[in-house]
């Protein structure tokens, strides 16, 4: 097959580098500098899709980020696919697979387009709404229906094979799009001295210059960017980013750049590069320089393949080099949409008409048409095309200076390309997406940017500044005025001379009229891709949908991907008809990042897999991964769950674990409690403030457990805290709460207590903690050190300041088992070191390492809690029953006292945890399990509390659990029972929460 | 009303849908009202259609500073749940549930209620232990559920990665079959009709400046385009505007307003049948019946009305999804927007009298708001016809912050949806 | 994503380095046992909320992790001033 539709010299593709590329299995040619749209256009391709409600062959209608048809699946293989590529916006490479998005059984012949033709007339906007409704068990059916009926693309079924990256970047001045203005803008900031990012879509710099033939102090434009680009290349602060998107304009100036690194070369990034990146801007002075999408015009049948966008009828024969049809018929409102003809004409096709609809305009383009001999057909409009997967022909009539009707008779015209302009639609995306409201212009009929608190400039087409002088000097003052507020003198910049055209103005027309009434036209389409038209809109207007938001809700117009960048003007203009309103009158439109898509991947960069979120470890967990510990997440910790031994259950191994500490000696890594450094005079009055009990009586050596609650009265945590000093405290936090409490104790030091000295510094990374626990743990201790570890001079709720293994440990002397216990702190990075000694002189006592679990399990045994499973925000500490660890003595209202005194707080029958004792002792009941006072209660039945926490206990040889219950307190021995998901039904006995040693002696010898 | 069907739709095509009718009326406010409801979005126009169909209260004017259902009705990822920890919560949102259920037909309007199911994955020992005390309680509630382990949860959603490998596996989830999602816009367009059909005057770009209160008594409103309307009840459901309402009366609420964003991306073939959420990894993710995969943001965690929230949030978003779904990586996001959530402190919302006499509030709905709609409007109005709360609404009093009686679900509310 | 000056760091950091903390200027009263159960409440929870200028309490918590006070448009996002604690605002919501 060859490309028809190339022309054998100009563009700017190199004929030297061809390509091929494979479009629903089938192979074409094209060159280096192609897009797929240019190739495809190149190639004669018409048909790219079908319309998703309709299923009606759908063409190439634009160049760029504005094209709502050409949408394709993307990949050579199921890794790679990328669904909703835009085929304007994809550089060619060799080896392209592509892919249209809809139709079956081929987009060429879809069957779905009969139900288009025959349904198509029962789906109005918004006909779901009206139906499907009856019977309601069918819903599902209809949806499934639905569902399979919409998407474009598909999702790749295995993980990305590629990487993605983000970057963080500072500048004085971000200059978005690299054409005319954009790069007067750049050189000027530039040799200003400004750090400078300038930032363009395009594979190359240039904008809109690329597409046309303009020249530039009569010389190619090329040359003239191709010295500025050169200039720019030469500055060290200056960062050109071309294939990089600006998706997003967020507070503060903070802007997103999505840079496509490799998608031109290949379907996977070249080893060792990423494929895209984010770049995270944040600028002292945003230039925006954006330019203008051209509007199509709406009239019947304008969806027909061969319809298009003027100005990209010009760019794909002046930079690519293709001339898109053979027959073309031009459709203007302005005198830009001639430049699509004298173009047309120069490549040496037939322009069979130029139907301008207003009436002898005057401008010097249409002067050049007209000395061309071409055919131009004022105050008349195309009313509707015929053709089905091309244009075949055109009908052409009169219409009345307003445009409101259609006045003359019809003229058919044989043509297979219908280019239209309707004008031009600044690029404002990024400037409403911080909140700007853009500001309707009757001059250029169009919106410009709103006011906004940003520092933002705009520069050339975005302030309808559509000839390219104007555009330059625009860009010139934009870089002047950024350099004056970033502080650097003016610079010295010559600008080009650009070619000046006279203009006639334009006609303020959008939809075409034709003789029929909107409702029985042919279908006129405002936005492709979500099939809305004109009618439709008009339709959802008569319906009472008059805000412009809830017209584009009601027909889905500007919520497909290319978010409405053609239609939503038109559409606009269509529904201020309808409503007899002016298009301020109607609303406004308001465009949300982002400005083109971007892929999630790139969003995400490195941040995911093994970096979601980083993993903390112990110094100790080599010798646990050694040992086969299972392991546990706790907050970003990687904690011991428990440490199987070959063939051994979880249960069995919890047995093992639960009996070795009870008989003999366990050890635990308890590095991960939090542990925060407390200085200062006012360090213990503090410490009372924040903890409910009471603090000013605890001696240098001792420590203490304390009760943490917020203002409301509820617990939120809980530690143990030792006094080092008169003056020096270290405070034990939970794992998870770590960060947490830090926060807490300096939120109220600095904004209530500033008062206080005291210092809080948080050493939880400073510190391994070896927690050995068990009757032998003395005598294992006191292998390791010199000191004295008897109970006599080391006695419960002491710590001391040793020598363990030859290294300085704190070591205290309490207890979460109810064992003889001592937790020996060290220097983080002699905490294996000591763990190993620990391990050789223990062998012989039964140390046994335990994870999580074990300990949880014996600290149950014991009836004491653990915040955050025991608690849930919600219970204060008499509701725990842990009333003597509230001080009611001390001076100072404590925090959490007053909040637990609230009437509810005080209420009676409130949740309280008690101990919970199965009838039959080998039963569990599963934690979460809730409490019914009667089993054969019907739904909804009365709820007493849940399950906290519950364990087998292989020393008591039977299960045991604790949970909360209505006025548990006052109810021991009563009996609750849980009905389970399984239908059976555990009873169980309230009980004392202490269910070993409840004298506590074992802690104490 | 014109009633909706198949057959009408064929019958319109016909006549090339020319004559249907207007879906509301667009009246200019009377004088007087018996109720005005301030804020038109969907708990406001529930509101009104329960208030003028199930008590006969039709003497109804919503008043709406923009368009109909444009708030936050129009900017959230439609779920719909009900599975909610403590019993107040499970019955008003049950409640709910069970109005949706027949919704589209009691409205005649497809509201797209689809009950693909919602799951909500732990990824912890202390997430395992919160899905078994809430599915358990739902159970004895009432409320569909059941608790799922790695490969239940696989079989629903094939394409998630549950294996072992990510930096939080999945450990298991709570399934709730009967929730889903629902079409929002057409939420508070189908009340909107149903109400206006009974007789309810629905006035849209009309703001309330101020309200007229006498001796501690409301009697009507002052708005920017009719002057002074007055009625014998007023009610605010106004969501992320409604400490700007309590600012013209006199009051604070226990109540902030947060950026709360989502996200869409392109269209794309069916791949996920259900709505699978994370507290954990903090994602929560839906396709819709036109094809976007619809993901929720965080919260930001300052006050905001400015619709838009800060871009790092959606960052973590993002990053959550590729965690959860590594083939997502490639696909794209379209668009991005924000709503304005009125959040309490316990994740519950305030269904309340208010210090001044006659003047009603529904608000505090924070990131939840959505599938609450039927329930909240319809026990809203129970308690409105009857100027005393009803026994659905009574613990959602806003009195609660002060005696303590809170219904702390962020568990269950954990992520934003 | 803001850019917000740290007045302990005197320098503009990215948002993600900061908390917001709520409403600022709510001090913990003096004596929490006089009040009634409806002003602790108020205390605690009962928030003022605006739309347009406030008061809030951040804190640099990737940062110094020093608490400050920002005056910022809650509708435009813009901030108009920071202050350290136990200092007033210059500009004042209403």
């Amino acid at each position: 097959m060859t490309q028809q539709n190339r022309l054998t010299s100009g563009g700017r593709i190199d004929r030297s580098k061809p390509l091929t590329f494979t479009y629903n299995g089938k192979q074409y040619k094209g060159y280096q500098g192609d897009t797929l749209a240019s190739a495809m256009l190149a190639n004669g391709i018409n048909v790219v899709g079908r319309s998703f409600k309709y299923s009606r062959p759908r063409g190439i209608v634009g160049c760029g980020a504005e094209e709502p048809n050409a949408v394709l699946q993307l990949g050579a293989t199921e890794a790679t696919q990328v669904p909703n590529v835009r085929a304007t916006q994809q550089e060619l490479f060799n080896g392209l697979v592509s892919a249209s998005t809809n139709g079956w059984p081929s987009v060429e012949t879809d069957l779905m387009s009969v139900m288009g033709k025959v349904g198509g007339s029962m789906m109005p906007p918004g006909f779901y709404y009206k139906t499907f409704m009856f019977p309601q068990s069918l819903w599902d059916t209809y949806e499934t229906i639905i569902r399979k009926a919409a998407g474009l693309g598909r999702s790749p079924l295995e993980n990305d094979p590629d990487s993605y990256e983000n970057i963080n970047q500072h500048c004085d001045v971000l200059i978005v799009g690299a054409g005319p203005a954009g790069l007067a803008a750049a050189l000027t900031a530039a040799r200003g001295g400004a750090r400078v990012i300038i930032a363009d879509e395009q594979n190359e710099f240039g904008g809109s210059l690329l597409n046309g033939k303009e020249t530039l102090d009569g010389k190619p434009a090329s040359e003239w960017i191709n010295a500025v680009v050169e200039e720019l290349s030469t500055y060290e602060d200056v960062l050109l980013l071309p294939r990089s998107t600006v998706n997003g304009y967020h507070d503060h100036n903070f802007v997103t750049i999505h840079q496509r690194c490799t998608d031109h070369l290949a379907d996977i990034a070249p080893v060792n590069q990423v494929r895209q990146r984010m770049h995270r801007v944040r600028a002292k002075w945003v230039v925006l320089a954006t330019g203008a999408h051209e509007r199509p015009l709406v009239y019947g049948n304008n969806d027909v393949p061969g319809c298009m966008v003027s100005s990209a009828v010009s760019a794909y024969i002046n930079r690519y080099s293709v001339v898109p049809g053979n027959e073309l018929v031009v459709m203007t409102t302005n005198d830009y949409g001639y430049q699509a003809a004298l173009d047309w004409a120069d490549a040496g096709r037939k322009v069979v008409a130029i139907v301008d609809t207003r009436e002898a305009a005057t401008g010097d383009r249409t002067e050049a048409a007209r000395k061309r001999g071409l055919n131009i057909i004022s105050g008349s409009a195309v009313i509707e095309v015929q053709g089905s997967k091309r244009v075949s022909s055109v009908s052409v009539a009169a219409i009345s200076a307003s445009g409101s009707k259609v006045i003359g008779s019809v003229t058919k015209l044989k043509a297979d390309t219908v280019a239209s302009s309707g004008g031009w639609s600044p690029v404002i995306h990024l400037s409403c997406h911080t909140g700007s409201r853009p500001v309707w212009n009757d001059e250029i009929v169009g919106f410009l940017p709103g006011q906004t608190v940003q520092k933002q400039l705009t520069a050339g087409g975005i302030n309808g500044q559509y000839e390219t002088a104007v555009a330059l000097k625009e860009g010139f003052d934009a870089g002047q005025k950024a350099l004056a507020e970033v502080g650097l003198a003016a610079a010295e910049v010559v600008l080009p001379k650009a070619e000046t055209q006279k203009l006639a103005a334009p006609m303020s027309l959008f939809h075409i009229p034709h003789l029929k009434p909107t409702s029985q036209a042919p279908k006129q389409f405002v936005d492709y891709q979500t099939d809305v038209t004109a009618a439709g809109i008009e339709l959802a207007c008569r319906e009472g949908f008059e805000s412009i938001e809830h017209v584009k809700r009601y027909t889905a117009m500007g919520f497909g991907t290319d978010q409405g960048k053609l239609g939503n003007i038109n559409g606009m203009a269509v529904a201020a008809k309808a409503l007899n309103k002016s298009i301020p009158e109607t609303g406004t439109t308001i465009f949300r990042p982002n400005y083109t898509p971007i892929t999630f991947g790139a969003i995400a960069g490195r941040n995911c897999g093994e970096l979601f979120d980083p993993k903390r470890y112990t110094a100790m967990h080599k010798w646990h991964v050694e040992h086969g510990a299972k392991f546990e997440d706790v907050g970003q910790w990687k904690r011991p769950w428990y440490f199987p031994k070959t063939g051994e259950s979880m249960q069995q191994a919890l047995n093992r674990e639960c009996l070795a500490v009870r008989n003999a000696v366990g050890i635990l890594d308890a590095s991960t409690l939090g542990k925060i450094d407390i200085q200062g005079k006012d360090a213990r009055e503090f410490l009372g403030r924040v903890y409910t009990n009471a603090w000013a009586k605890l001696g240098v050596g001792k420590c203490r457990y304390g009760l943490m609650c917020g203002e409301d009265g509820m617990v939120f945590d809980d530690g143990v805290t030792a006094c080092l000093g008169e003056n020096h405290f270290v405070m034990t936090t939970t794992t998870g709460g770590a960060a947490r409490v830090y926060e807490w104790l300096e939120i109220y030091h600095q904004t209530e207590w500033p008062e206080l000295e005291v210092y809080f510094n948080t050493v939880t990374d400073h510190w391994s903690t070896a927690t050995i626990t068990g009757p032998n743990s003395r005598k294992l201790l006191a292998e390791l050190t010199d000191a004295d570890v008897s109970n006599e001079n080391f006695s419960y709720m002491d710590w001391k300041q040793i020598t363990v293994a030859g290294v300085p440990a704190r070591v205290f002397r309490i207890s979460f088992t109810g064992e003889l216990s001592f937790e020996i702190n060290v220097q983080a990075n002699y905490g294996m070191h000591v763990w190993e000694k620990l391990h050789e002189a223990g062998a012989k006592y039964g140390l046994t390492p335990y994870g999580t679990e074990t300990m949880h399990i014996l600290r149950a045994e014991k009836g004491f809690i653990i915040a955050g499973q025991d608690t849930d925000g919600s219970v204060h500490p008499y509701d725990l029953g842990m009333g003597w660890c509230v001080s009611n003595q001390k001076p100072f209202s404590y925090i959490g006292k007053r909040g637990m005194n609230r009437v509810d707080c005080t209420r009676d029958n409130r949740k309280q945890l008690v101990g919970l004792k199965t009838k039959d002792p080998k039963q569990v009941i599963p934690e979460g399990a809730q409490a019914v006072l009667d089993p054969k209660a019907p739904i909804p039945m009365p709820m007493e509390g849940h399950v906290t926490s519950s364990y087998w206990s292989e020393n008591l040889g039977h299960s045991i659990a604790m949970g909360f219950i209505k006025g548990g307190l006052d109810k021991m021995g009563e009996t609750v029972y849980y009905p389970l998901a399984n239908g059976t039904v555990i009873e169980a006995e309230i009980c004392s929460p202490i269910f070993f040693d409840p004298k506590g002696e074992r802690q104490n010898v | 009303m014109q009633q909706y069907s198949g057959f009408g739709l064929l019958k319109h095509s016909l006549s090339h849908h020319e004559n249907w009718q207007r879906v509301w009326r667009n009246p200019t406010p009377k004088k007087k009202y018996d109720v005005i409801i301030i804020g038109g979005g969907g708990h406001g126009l529930a509101t009104a259609y329960y208030l003028a169909k199930e008590h006969g209260v039709t003497n109804v004017a919503v008043i709406e500073k923009g368009y109909l259902g444009g708030g936050n009705t129009a900017r959230n990822t439609t779920i719909v749940r009900s599975n909610y920890l403590w019993d107040e919560a499970a019955h008003l949102y049950e409640h709910g549930m069970k109005l949706w259920e027949g919704l589209s037909q009691d409205l005649n309007y497809n509201v797209m209620f689809s009950q693909r199911g919602v799951l909500n994955l732990g990824h912890t020992l202390q997430d395992m232990r919160d899905i078994e005390r809430r599915v358990n309680a739902n159970r004895l509630n009432g409320i569909d559920g059941e608790v799922l382990d790695p490969k239940q949860v696989k079989e629903i959603v094939p394409h998630m990665d549950c294996s072992e490998n990510t930096r939080y596996p999945v450990m298991g989830a709570s399934w709730q079959p009967r929730g889903g999602v629902a079409r929002h816009d057409a939420v508070a367009w189908g009340y909107a009709r149903g109400a206006d059909s009974y007789g309810v005057d629905l006035i849209q770009q009309t703001e309330v400046i101020d309200l007229i209160i006498e001796d501690g008594t409301i009697t009507g409103v002052k708005t920017n385009r009719y002057g002074d309307i007055m009625a014998d009840r007023v009610a605010s459901v106004v969501a992320g505007n409604s400490g700007v309402i309590a600012k013209m009366a006199g009051f604070e609420l226990p109540l902030e307003s947060h950026p709360l964003q989502a996200l869409v991306s392109e269209p794309i073939k069916p791949i996920l049948d259900t709505v699978v959420m994370s507290n954990h990894v903090h994602g929560y993710v839906s396709q819709s019946d036109k094809g976007d995969l619809v993901i929720g943001a965080g919260i930001d965690g300052y006050n905001g009305y400015g619709q838009r929230g800060s871009y790092p949030t959606i960052e973590h978003t993002i990053q959550a999804i590729v965690e959860m779904f590594p083939i997502f990586s490639r696909v794209r996001m379209n668009r991005q927007w924000g709503g304005i959530v009125d959040t309490c402190p316990d994740a519950c919302p305030i269904i309340s009298k208010t210090p001044v006499k006659n003047l009603f509030f529904n608000c505090g709905w924070g990131t939840g708001g959505f599938k609450a709609i039927p329930g909240s409007g319809n026990v809203f109005a129970a308690s409105l016809a009857k100027g005393e709360m009803h026994p659905l609404a009574e613990p959602f009093s806003m009195f609660r912050f002060h005696n303590g009686a809170l219904i702390d679900e962020h568990g269950a509310a954990g992520v934003a949806h | 994503m803001f850019h917000i000056y740290c007045p302990h760091c005197a320098e503009y950091r990215e948002e993600e380095e900061f908390h917001a903390k709520g409403q600022a200027h709510i001090p913990r009263p003096l004596d929490p046992e006089a009040c009634s159960d409806k002003e602790w409440g108020e205390y605690l929870f009962f928030r003022k909320n605006p739309r347009g200028l406030h008061h809030e309490l951040w804190v640099h918590a990737a940062g110094c992790r020093k608490f400050f006070n920002m005056t910022r448009d809650t509708q435009t996002y813009e901030i108009k001033e920071v202050y350290k604690i136990g200092e007033q605002p210059s500009v004042v919501a209403e």
